[in-house]
């Protein structure tokens, strides 16, 4: 049934279309939205079961022959991506019934989510290069409606950053896909991988360089990070653990797709860039977050510092770094949008983001520190958490091939992690509440939050006490790529 | 009315049809030579900023498919989506298109499932694109004086 890989964009889209027409009555878009995403979660578990049997599926829009037509391909690496993409939105539209930092109920706020969810689901799917470029304007485009949508001055500011920041990667990943075309006339990524040994050299390195750089300014990487943290703390929450879970994973997984599978091997001067690239990008990101107060900002350069771990195990350009490049995105992506949940609550419980204007939620809800602590010491790498996992499999690699300053850069930039981790504990838990009359709210509806929060939490515990499944699922999945 | 411009008002009228029909004439030379819903659908943009422009981004708005932005791109979205269903239920790949051709005459009209595509692509960014341009160009009418509030 190979028409099933066509669902990680298809299903979204139809939502899409479906939460608009019901846009009017917000209950039934609730639910058709609950619909909308369980659809999209069976149909990715089900490309999940397809892919453990070792098969990979292809679907040909149109039924065109090979080179020709769009392809859309799904591979262990694509169906794991594309399960967290559901279970990502799911948690996000699950949070959405909560009234810990949801926005005002715009009606185009689903619409637009389930178009990120699309473009997304497309990207990891697709098996063309220009068909890659169109999902990632489909993302961009609903993320801008995302971040403009409340209409508030901050955030009109927050989407001409996003959206001239991000205009500028997208001319230049056009750029790059033409000149792809150009020099090998093709844009499918079989008939790429067959065509690309023929080209010279220095013109291969020349358009492979300006395609890296591209997908890097999408994925938040040093030194074209600067629109991530700019314009992300506008968002309402759930929207934006799916926006900084998933978008910047996007052009990561791009970078692995065009470097580590459809161009493999790629020139090696291209790798050892992209390592000093992550090491940057891992240590300009969490210095930005020590500087900061707002949660959600800490957050935000967090995920431009783990961005670079992430392109470390790409930069490793072998099995074992790719298979660490899976596992740590996956563990990355669930992690990341917990702590912009778990802060939200934070915010309904203590009326702010700012660490120095809140504070003693320990004495009030003593157990929450438990659920801060499962996703946020991971981030760190605290074993046994998954992050520990994520990070052995990075480092073992890196010791293993001898990158003792990639390897030592990520060892500080961990314990600077732990410093900011130790931040919002310190602040929000433990110390008092500067105002001495303040009680936690009453009339809280933090049911769904909670939910969703104690589920991702319980997927991070599910990865930490039993990697051996998803490391032996993204190792299958490392050492099918580069085998075109 | 009073700080617009009377020669775009008066020349809108006329223009607005016309930009109107060039971009279904693309919309449908699409088959066989440049053209289709893609840019079909953005000349109708242009059409709808220009009357956004002459007349207020209200007046624009009512000139929309259904009176609104988001019908006509709920619409062609879901007609785009639909399109390749036949072609999914007669066993090939999603997106396969059926081709019919009616004999009228000594002409005769090619009828597929391309053209449902394409007029669903074509009304989806017409919406779409015109719901965020008319949105941009409304929050400049707050601004000025005479423009709709």
């Amino acid at each position: 049934m190979s028409a099933l890989a066509t669902a990680p964009a298809i299903v979204p889209l139809a939502a899409a279309a479906l939460v608009t027409v019901v846009r009017s009555r917000p209950a039934l878009q609730q639910a058709v939205a609950v619909v909308g995403i369980l659809v999209l979660l069976a149909c990715a578990l089900a490309l999940l079961a397809q892919v453990l049997t070792g098969e990979t599926l292809v679907v040909a829009f149109g039924g065109w022959p090979a080179p020709m037509a769009i392809e859309f391909v799904v591979d262990r690496t694509a169906a794991a991506l594309v399960v967290i993409t559901a279970l990502m939105g799911a948690a996000a539209i699950v949070f959405l019934a909560s009234d810990a930092d949801v926005g005002n109920g715009h009606p185009l706020l689903l619409p637009l989510l389930f178009g990120v969810l699309a473009g997304a689901g497309g990207a990891f799917v697709t098996g063309d290069l220009f068909n890659l470029y169109v999902w990632f304007e489909v993302m961009l485009i609903c993320a801008l409606g995302l971040l403009a949508i409340g209409g508030r001055v901050d955030q009109l500011d927050a989407s001409f950053k996003y959206l001239a920041l991000n205009l500028l990667g997208t001319l230049l990943l056009l750029f790059a896909v033409a000149a792809v075309y150009g020099v090998t006339g093709h844009l499918n990524f079989a008939a790429l991988a067959a065509a690309a040994p023929a080209v010279a050299p220095g013109l291969w390195l020349a358009v492979l360089t300006l395609l890296t750089l591209a997908f890097l300014v999408k994925a938040g990487a040093f030194p074209v990070y600067a629109w991530l943290p700019a314009s992300y703390h506008t968002l309402p929450a759930p929207v934006l653990a799916l926006v900084a879970g998933l978008l910047t994973k996007v052009g990561i997984y791009a970078v692995l797709r065009t470097l580590g599978d459809v161009f493999s091997p790629a020139p090696g001067v291209l790798h050892e860039l992209l390592g000093w690239v992550a090491a940057a990008t891992m240590l300009f990101g969490v210095l930005g977050a020590a500087y900061h107060w707002d949660m959600r900002r800490i957050l935000a350069f967090h995920i431009i510092s783990q961005v670079g771990y992430i392109l470390l195990g790409i930069a490793l350009a072998s099995a074992a770094g790719y298979a660490a490049t899976l596992f740590y995105t996956l563990h990355h992506i669930i992690v990341k949008a917990n702590l912009f949940l778990i802060a939200a609550i934070i915010w309904r419980l203590t009326g702010s983001y700012d660490l120095r204007r809140i504070g003693g939620l320990y004495v009030a809800r003593p157990w929450m520190t438990l659920l801060l602590l499962i996703p946020a010491l991971s981030l760190v790498g605290i074993p046994p958490l998954s992050g520990f996992w994520a990070k052995l499999l990075l480092l073992e690699e890196a010791i293993g091939q001898g990158r003792v300053v990639w390897t030592v850069v990520a060892l500080v930039v961990s314990v600077l992690t732990l410093y900011s981790m130790m931040k919002i504990w310190m602040e929000a838990f433990w110390k008092r509440h500067p105002d001495p009359d303040w009680q936690p709210p009453v009339n809280t509806r933090l049911g769904p939050a909670w939910a969703a929060t104690v589920g991702l939490a319980g997927v991070t515990v599910w990865i930490s006490l039993y990697p051996q499944a998803l490391l032996v699922y993204a190792q299958a999945a490392a050492a099918t790529l580069g085998g075109r | 009315m009073t700080s617009r411009i009377v020669i775009l008002a008066v020349v809108a009228r006329p223009l607005y049809l016309v930009i109107l029909l060039a971009s279904v004439w693309v919309l449908l030379r699409g088959h066989d030579e440049p053209g289709g819903g893609f840019i079909g659908g953005l000349m109708a943009v242009s059409a709808t900023i220009l009357w956004a422009v002459a007349h207020g981004t209200a007046a624009a708005r009512a000139r929309l498919p259904l009176g609104d932005a988001l019908w006509p791109a709920v619409i062609g979205l879901l007609l785009a989506a639909l399109s390749g269903v036949p072609g999914l239920l007669g066993g090939g790949a999603y997106l396969t298109h059926l081709w019919w051709t009616l004999a009228l005459g000594p002409a005769e009209l090619k009828l597929s499932t391309v053209l449902l595509f394409d007029i669903g692509v074509y009304l989806a960014v017409w919406g779409a694109l015109a719901g965020y341009a008319l949105a941009l160009l409304a929050v400049d009418e707050r601004d000025q004086p005479g423009g709709a509030p």
